[in-house]
């Protein structure tokens, strides 16, 4: 079920996607790897979900590809790459079951799926709401569950898209505690904003994106001092970037 | 009016001293129902799960066909599955006409397009719904059948009754392969239909009630059914 090589580095080389004659993502080179927390920054529109996307291969470019550690991306390294989705995307069951059958899927023996998966709920505290559905938990609850069953099968790589785009304040410092622990424990982080608070609080290193293309790439505290482009210098400072 | 009074407690006698002719007929009927049921769900359910998360070429015609097979007239069907087993047909050397089995066969044609129309629909909705995660998980198509069909169980089993109320309460089918042949193939429906012009009206109004309680028996626990399904379905 599951393959011992890592996926990392993700690399993608000549990736292009366009609908409609639009150009929507159009990125020569990108590689994902080291232990630095990469924060995607960006306007709406950017491009930033596409590519996130196609890393995770949900989406396959129109021209170009992907490598998931030198290989094609396959479904037996899938569960290796964790994705929390802008949308909580959570099974019609409990909470407690929707971490188990992460663990079942990764082939954690029945025996250690329910302590396994209690132990993960109870760190990113929501032990006490193990067992209600998954659906009628707050949006922030949801989301702390996504990441919490995306890190319960120990992935190298976790894709957060805009997990925090709709939840209040104190359900988006919860979903960054737990991503940072995450990333504490040595795994890595990409995570997809446009939320610039967000974005200076959480990232090592920043991948700045304007309509379709990667405009720079930086360490954090340089891209906040001083960004390079015009786009970047633009967005910073509040302005609407075309 | 008086008359009226008069049938209506008959019926009702009959029914509280359990006739003997009558629990005969209504367990047949049952029999006839629930076997059509558990067949069309053995076809129906894999069927429409299989429309639900596949594409191939041709397959709105085949979702289109499958819908409108959900209005076939009973006696068509009846007509058909008659053409088969009788003596010149193709099942003829299995002697089925005019045997409880034909009946079943019968109701089975009628009901399977339904809970397949059904399950499709229900298992294709929970596929949007699932579709990008489970693939992210790399989950394969078994896998992803076996998900949704056990998600989706509260649906599915109210797909299932819809087809069993069709199959319960239709006539034209189990008449024409059936024959309404007395402690035989005689069915509610046939025996409503033979003892009403026969003028036994007591037994016909009172295999109406039976009837009728069936009904709506079924359509409460559908209704249950969807009433509990948001607290059990999410568990």
């Amino acid at each position: 079920m599951r393959e011992s090589r890592s996926v990392l580095p993700v690399t993608a080389t000549g990736l292009h996607i366009e609908r409609d004659g639009r150009r929507l993502v159009d990125v020569p080179e990108f590689v994902v790897s080291g232990r630095a927390l990469t924060v995607i920054l960006g306007p709406n529109g950017a491009g930033k979900s596409l590519l996130l996307r196609t890393l995770c291969g949900l989406v396959q470019p129109d021209r170009g590809r992907v490598l998931w550690g030198g290989g094609a991306p396959s479904r037996a390294l899938a569960l290796r790459v964790g994705l929390v989705f802008q949308k909580p995307m959570l099974l019609r069951r409990s909470a407690f079951a929707n971490v188990v059958y992460a663990l079942r899927l990764a082939g954690v023996p029945w025996r250690e799926r329910k302590g396994k998966a209690m132990a993960a709920l109870d760190r990113a505290g929501l032990a006490a709401l193990a067992h209600v559905p998954a659906r009628l938990l707050s949006g922030g609850e949801q989301q702390r569950l996504q990441v919490v069953r995306a890190m319960s099968v120990a992935p190298d790589i976790l894709f957060l898209d805009e997990p925090t785009a709709s939840a209040d304040p104190a359900s988006t410092g919860a979903v960054e505690d737990l991503v940072r622990r995450a990333a504490a424990a040595g795994t890595k982080i990409v995570l997809v904003t446009h939320d610039l608070g967000q974005a200076r609080r959480m990232a090592d290193e920043v991948v700045f994106m304007n309509r379709g293309r990667v405009v720079e790439r930086a360490p954090a505290a340089g891209f906040f001092r001083q960004p390079h482009s015009a786009a970047a210098r633009a967005y910073l400072a509040g302005e609407i970037v075309l | 009016m008086q008359e009226l009074t008069g049938l209506f407690l008959d019926s009702l006698r009959l029914l509280a001293g359990f006739d003997g002719n009558l629990v005969e007929i209504v367990a047949l009927s049952l029999h006839v129902s629930l076997s059509a049921v558990v067949i069309s769900g053995a076809i129906g359910l894999p069927l429409g799960a299989l429309l639900a998360i596949s594409r191939f070429p041709g397959h709105g015609a085949v979702i289109v066909l499958v819908n409108a097979l959900m209005g076939l007239p009973p006696v068509v069907v009846g007509l058909l599955v008659y053409l088969m087993v009788s003596n010149a047909g193709p099942l003829g050397v299995l002697q089925l006409l005019y045997t409880p089995t034909a009946m079943i066969i019968a109701q089975a044609v009628l009901v399977t397009p339904i809970v397949t129309a059904l399950a499709r629909q229900t298992l294709e909705d929970l596929n949007a719904e699932y579709g990008e995660q489970l693939t992210a998980f790399g989950v394969g198509r078994a896998g992803r059948v076996a998900t949704l069909v056990w998600d989706g169980r509260y649906s599915l089993l109210t797909a299932l009754l819809a087809g069993f109320g069709r199959a319960i309460a239709e006539v034209g089918a189990v008449i024409i392969v059936g024959g309404n042949i007395d402690h035989v193939t005689r069915v509610m429906t046939t025996a409503i239909a033979l003892e009403t012009s026969r003028g036994n009206l007591a037994l016909a109004l009172a295999l109406g009630f039976v009837l009728m309680i069936i009904a709506v028996a079924v359509n409460g626990l559908v209704m249950a059914l969807r009433l509990t399904e948001p607290r059990s379905a999410h568990a």
